[in-house]
């Protein structure tokens, strides 16, 4: 019996708390994406440059704060920067909206030339983002490191397992679940979210019933600005923040968006837990895992993984690609919003 | 001068003319009914006179005012409401929604509205909270004319509004009209099936290459044997 | 052969002549050593610009994953003309024979199944078949791995490669990326265009990482050097009694002059196979082939309402466009002499051959080409640009200062900045580029 509670102890340790905390930064991330994707109809590449741009700002404030002595220990001093990143994401990505992407809006180019301007402006912004702040890591979390240790848990639980849970993880999932309910309260219950939907939905009858495209396109982008600013703060936070690595979070979070169905902001969110966990799941070493469940003759010799954690970024690839040859509209059937 | 017209309308597509100088108009409760064989710019006559078309010559009236130059959406402030033939509903949101999209343009409360728009389509109050995407093909033409009535337009277009629908929901859809024009809306439409439109219609307009070939009274056109002969098979 | 240069474009002639013109500038000024390394690092640009224009320019498809196949042609590089390990064959050959064995085998087995059955159940069975393959597969393949790693760690570790002869690889890098770019568009054309494009950026993230991480194949970050060359080598030369006399009559130092010499072997092979490949492009767009391409490309309604098959014609030159860039990057290896994942980046490899093509002119092979040796020299002279930028902007800022510091060593990031912005400049001002596609007047 305690060896069960050891195993799923384990599980909980390895798996689930840090899946929960990175399936909720991409499940922003992707739902950054698909907002994009419905309401200006192109896949933004540049969307993982703007998380790392949103997280330059978090950490730049912080800073600012750290050097003015500002902090509200125990909790990191980034929650108090996240709202002053939100507002620089934002006017960045309206400035990038009125240079760059309204022009092809207009043209209304195919979204494959859509496409190529996203991904120049993503060259454009890790250039920025890179000559600013360099390309080394920071860590800027700051604050209590943990909520619960693992020794805490295995003295008040008598396990020989531990359950650790960072003060990081927390935030990241509850700071999640507040934003991803209040977009989609905005969009199922307000009156711009609707309209923001039907302009999703069929963007010509929005054009009849007197929905003005521009102010739709401003608040999508304000949207998305918000949640990139957030899910890379929180990505940084959780992991230490390395320029480089937005690059790679590309892909995931356009997995995660693809699998739920691009366009669908429900199937966004739970996308991303599903990368997170599956990422999880396979690149974990079971032989511990076991080693409490099979009788001692039985215990694995080898690590027992099935993936090594290297690849993990090939598993978010491999499910994308099931999901396109399975169903290529997504678990929740992509474009709508 | 009627309350809606349209005269001498030239537009088209590029080097192609579709319209060459046709004119409509309709007046307050009425039904104008058009019909004519394909290409003959029914669609586009509807959209030059929604304003999705820019006119090259002729202008368009409303209530006494040239609204030529006036954009769809500033024609949907004016009181003008347009059922695009396809693509006409918000398949992914409620009946309900599309009925507040619908509204988007008023301020003020849409309670009164809208329950006199589930008064005249009682089946939509049913199904308010389905997604319009999932409803039946009569049904969902009955949200798209609902969505245009949100303006409380006091001129509605419809674009074929029965293709695509059995011969019994088109006979529903077409009372639903004379309900809406009882209420002192003029309706201006475009039919496929001229013969059931022509029936219900106050003024009929035969279009042929963007030109009036004929027009009058819905019955004096059924009963003209040259429209009949080459419009109405027989 | 028919090279036929149209005489409208006056425009492109003088344009290749500023860019020979620049190179010879490098030359006289800097050194013809510098400017022959530029020049064959254009070469290699431009087949790939070449690469990419086909899928872009003549089919519209968007490849995000350049870099992938430009390793996957590196790698054939380094497999082909290393020679193999014994000793590491003899310690994991067997097992990794089997395992590959077993993959085969359960991908028969597999597709066999999905011919099969019908319906939703076959992808269920197929992933099992698969899954239960791979963990097979493992466990014949993990002892075998850890044999091979560990002999020699220091020196080989890897099993090495067929001992040919190195040309022969720069087909089997085409033949390599060609086959993977097939299950990549097998899977993704004729889906939504951007699938194609998240595809091959995660296929290329992948297959680097294989390559960092797969030390029994490449030797992972360890690095594969010495991969033998086609063309002579300077040691070799300067001991060369008929090298020695040219060099004494020219009046050169034979140091340098070996130097050089290796150089214009490896340029005029380059130059070879690039105009062996244009050739062939320019065949191909003229051809009927090449017009089914262009008209698929400007209304695919339109083609497919004809009766094409506008997915597999996208396949065909998916496969090519690809396929040119793994010779592409067959020919950098050979060129380097070493095989180094760390290498690759998305930005060296995807991002800057997309600037290539779009500057130079997509829809048009001399366009591509020309972009190619733009954008490379260019991307070497940037450096300096942008190193010059930082400092004039951090010239108010005092001597010594962390701020400006900072700014000096993060200009090299510059180029990124100044990259990006180039290619908004041109998509947004001149889509077409500096030498525009053709319009045939047939149309």
């Amino acid at each position: 019996m305690i060896d069960i509670l050891n195993a799923i102890t384990l599980l909980a340790n390895y798996i689930i708390v840090p899946s929960l905390a990175y399936g909720s930064q991409l499940a922003l991330g992707a739902l950054g994406i698909t907002l994009v994707y419905a309401v200006l109809r192109f896949s933004n590449f540049a969307h993982g440059e703007m998380m790392s741009f949103g997280t330059m700002i978090s950490i730049f404030t912080i800073w600012l704060f750290q050097s003015a002595g500002i902090s509200i220990h125990p909790l990191p001093t980034a929650l108090l920067a996240i709202p002053v990143s939100i507002m620089i994401t934002i006017m960045l990505l309206l400035i990038l909206d009125r240079t760059v992407f309204r022009y092809y809006q207009a043209q209304r180019v195919q979204p494959v030339t859509f496409m190529i301007v996203s991904v120049g402006v993503m060259f454009f912004l890790a250039g920025l983002i890179r000559f600013f702040i360099g390309t080394s890591k920071k860590n800027f979390a700051d604050g209590e490191r943990f909520i619960i240790k693992a020794s805490e848990f295995k003295q008040i639980t008598g396990l020989a397992e531990g359950v650790s849970i960072r003060t990081t993880q927390a935030i990241t999932v509850i700071v999640t679940l507040v934003l991803v309910t209040a977009v989609f309260w905005f969009l199922n219950k307000t009156r711009t979210g609707k309209s923001m939907r039907a302009f999703s939905d069929n963007e010509d009858l929005a054009l009849l019933s007197g929905i003005k495209p521009e102010r739709v396109i401003i608040i999508t982008w304000m949207l998305v600005g918000a949640l990139a600013a957030v899910a890379g703060t929180l990505y940084g936070l959780d992991k230490g923040y390395k320029p480089f690595v937005y690059l790679q979070l590309v892909l995931p979070i356009f997995a995660a968006a693809i699998i739920g169905g691009v366009g669908n902001p429900i199937g966004a969110v739970i996308g991303g837990y599903v990368i997170a966990f599956s990422e999880a799941f396979i690149t974990f070493a079971y032989k511990r895992f076991f080693t409490y469940l099979l009788p001692e003759e039985w215990a694995p010799e080898g690590l027992v993984q099935m993936l090594s954690t290297e690849y993990k970024f090939a598993v978010s690839f491999v499910l994308l690609v099931i999901v396109l040859l399975v169903r290529p509209t997504g678990l929740f059937r992509g474009k709508t919003l | 001068m009627t309350f809606f017209e349209g005269i001498g309308m030239h537009a088209g597509y590029g080097a192609s003319m579709i319209l060459n100088g046709c004119s409509i108009s309709v007046d307050k409760g009425q039904i104008a009914v058009i019909v004519g064989p394909n290409g003959a710019g029914k669609s586009t006559a509807m959209k030059a006179l929604f304003g999705m078309l820019p006119l090259r010559e002729g202008s368009v009236f409303s209530d006494g005012r040239d609204i030529t130059q006036l954009r769809p959406e500033q024609r949907v402030l004016l009181g003008m409401g347009y059922v695009p033939q396809t693509n006409n509903v918000f398949p992914s949101m409620t009946v309900l929604e599309n009925l507040e999209m619908g509204g988007f343009v008023r301020r003020d409360d849409l309670s009164q509205t809208i329950s006199e728009i589930f008064d005249l389509f009682p089946i939509l109050k049913t199904k308010q909270n389905q997604a319009a995407g999932e409803l039946s093909g009569g049904q969902r033409q009955q949200v798209a004319v609902a969505r245009a009535m949100m303006t409380k337009p006091n001129i509605l277009m419809l674009d074929e509004p029965t293709a695509g629908v059995s011969p019994i929901v088109m006979d529903e859809l077409f009372d639903r009209i004379i309900d809406i024009a009882n209420t002192g809306v003029a309706i201006l439409m475009v039919e496929q099936n001229a013969k059931q439109a022509l029936q219900i219609a106050d003024i009929g307009y035969v279009l042929v290459q963007g030109e009036n070939k004929f027009k009058g009274a819905g019955t004096a056109l059924l009963n003209n044997p040259e429209v009949r002969q080459a419009f109405l098979g027989g | 052969m028919k090279l036929s240069i149209p005489s409208s474009s006056r425009k492109a002639v003088l344009l290749f002549a500023l860019m020979l013109g620049a190179l010879a500038l490098v030359g006289v000024f800097q050194s013809w050593n510098l400017m022959l390394a530029i020049l064959n690092l254009c070469l290699i640009s431009a087949i790939m610009a070449l690469g990419v224009n086909l899928q872009w320019g003549y089919a519209g498809l968007f490849n995000a994953g350049i870099m992938g196949f430009a390793a996957l042609g590196g790698l054939a590089a380094m497999l082909v003309s290393k020679a193999p390990i014994m000793g590491a064959w003899q310690a994991g050959g067997f097992g990794v024979l089997l395992g590959v064995i077993i993959w085969i085998m359960s991908g028969i087995l597999a597709y066999l199944i999905w011919l099969r059955f019908k319906g939703r159940r076959r992808y269920w069975y197929v992933i099992i078949i698969a899954g239960a393959g791979y963990i097979l597969s493992r466990f014949v393949l993990d002892p075998a791995i850890l044999r091979i790693e560990s002999f020699e760690p220091a020196s080989s570790g890897y099993l090495g490669g067929a001992g040919l002869p190195v040309l022969l690889s720069w087909g089997v890098g085409g033949i390599l990326a060609g086959c993977v770019a097939f299950i990549i568009g097998k899977i993704t054309l004729g889906l939504r265009s951007d699938y194609l494009a998240i595809a091959t950026l995660g296929i290329s993230e992948i297959v680097i990482f294989m390559f960092k991480n797969e030390d029994w194949l490449t030797r992972g970050v360890k690095n594969v050097t010495g991969i033998p060359r086609p063309v002579p080598y300077e040691i070799d030369l300067q001991s060369t009694i008929w090298f020695q006399d040219i060099t004494d009559s020219v009046g050169m130092n034979v140091m340098q002059a070996s130097s050089l010499f290796v150089k214009l072997c490896y340029t005029s092979l380059f130059l070879g196979v690039l105009l062996m490949l244009l050739w062939l492009c320019e065949r191909a767009l003229n051809s009927p082939w090449g017009r089914m391409m262009r008209a698929i490309r400007d209304n695919e309604t339109a083609a497919s309402a004809m009766g094409k098959n506008v997915t597999s014609r996208h396949l065909q030159i998916f496969v090519i466009g690809s396929a040119i860039v793994g010779i592409a990057g067959a020919m950098l290896v050979t060129l380097d002499g070493q095989f180094n994942p760390s290498i690759y980046h998305p930005l060296r490899f995807t991002f800057l051959i997309w600037v290539m093509v779009v500057v130079g002119g997509s829809g048009n092979n001399f366009g591509a080409i020309l972009g190619g040796f733009i954008v490379w020299f260019f991307w070497i002279e940037a450096e300096t640009i942008g190193n010059m930028l930082v400092y004039i902007i951090t010239l108010p800022l005092s001597e010594g200062s962390a701020l400006k510091e900072h700014f000096l060593s993060t200009a090299p990031q510059l180029r990124l900045l100044i990259m990006g912005l180039v290619l908004l400049l041109f998509l947004r001002f001149s889509p077409r580029g500096l030498i525009p596609e053709r319009i045939s007047n047939k149309a």
